[in-house]
């Protein structure tokens, strides 16, 4: 019993995450990706828009995504309080001072444009994508990875200074 | 009369309560996927700066066997027919191939590795109280927001 309140080894978590998939696509009917909830959260906050990416968005449909997006953030919370020994270091205490809230920030702006531009992230395209073997998903991630890599060995550097 | 009111509940009743059942399910895999993403450390910044300088196989070795997991059940739902709760077919939609797979992931994935966080574990870091993710989700709304004006335009 002890274990659970420990960092969760990652053959236990990734059978976990992996069985998501089906769970959801079984008691909810829907695929597994969670930045369609961007769109969603932005579709509601303007119901009227006259954009196309707003306007042609069935609002109803994604109610689910913003549901499982707030539990998410309740799993977040009974993680961290109830289920961990110690509390956990989600961001280095850099990130809690001004240059650190605009890199996430900007960082943020980067998650936004990026997920909704590919039509998924990690979830969406990693993992629903690529179970489900289609190629463009498999090819998100490659790219996801080419940005990432790029960042954390090269230009981050240049633009933000050492990462830590 | 009354009996046309009888079809009609029994007809609509049972299809709006497993439409609630399903939403309470989505919330509740919401709560199990928010605490495996939180006990596993998929949260944590550390965990994706330190696989994306290689330093570790954690988060690897995670996406690895959760897509090899969800691949498994895919063809057991295939194999076996399976169907929601609602009584449909599971089909999944592919998402198709555009520029935008390649350069909007070009620029996730740079945003992951500086805020070292993709789309849920934003939410799991606000809820367990890391309150800086808010500026990071306020990023990834504006972004959308872009994203939403510049899409006629984009290439797709």
């Amino acid at each position: 019993m002890e274990a659970i309140f420990q960092p969760w080894p990652w053959w236990v978590s990734g059978i976990l995450v992996g069985l998501t998939v089906p769970l959801l696509f079984i008691l909810a009917g829907k695929a597994f990706g969670i930045s369609t909830s961007l769109q969603q959260i932005g579709a509601m906050c303007v119901p009227h828009s006259k954009l196309t990416y707003f306007a042609n968005y069935k609002r109803k449909e994604g109610v689910w995504v913003l549901l499982f997006a707030l539990g998410i953030a309740a799993g977040g919370y009974i993680g961290n309080f109830w289920l961990s020994s110690t509390p956990i270091e989600f961001l280095p205490a850099a990130f809690y001072a001004w240059p650190g809230l605009l890199k996430l920030f900007i960082g943020g702006i980067l998650i936004g444009f990026g997920t909704r531009y590919a039509g998924g992230c990690t979830s969406g395209h990693s993992i629903t994508g690529i179970a489900n073997l289609n190629w463009p998903s498999l090819v998100a991630t490659i790219f996801f990875f080419v940005g990432g890599l790029a960042v954390s060995w090269g230009i981050g550097h240049l633009l933000f200074g050492p990462l830590n | 009369m009354n009996n046309e009111i009888e079809r009609t509940t029994s007809t609509t009743q049972p299809k709006r309560e497993i439409a609630g059942i399903m939403s309470i399910c989505a919330l509740l895999l919401g709560v199990y996927f928010g605490i495996v993403l939180t006990k596993s450390e998929v949260v944590r910044w550390q965990r994706v700066h330190d696989m994306f300088l290689f330093r570790e196989l954690h988060m690897y070795l995670i996406i690895g066997v959760g897509i090899a997991v969800a691949a498994v059940s895919m063809m057991l739902i295939k194999a076996l027919k399976l169907k929601s709760i609602d009584n449909k077919p599971i089909v999944y939609q592919p998402k198709r191939f555009h520029k935008g797979v390649i350069f909007g992931g070009m620029l996730f994935g740079a945003g992951w590795a500086i805020t070292g966080s993709c789309p849920g574990p934003i939410y799991a870091q606000i809820g367990a109280g890391a309150w800086p993710a808010l500026f990071t989700f306020g990023g990834a709304m504006l972004g959308t927001f872009v994203y939403a004006v510049l899409f006629p335009r984009l290439p797709h």
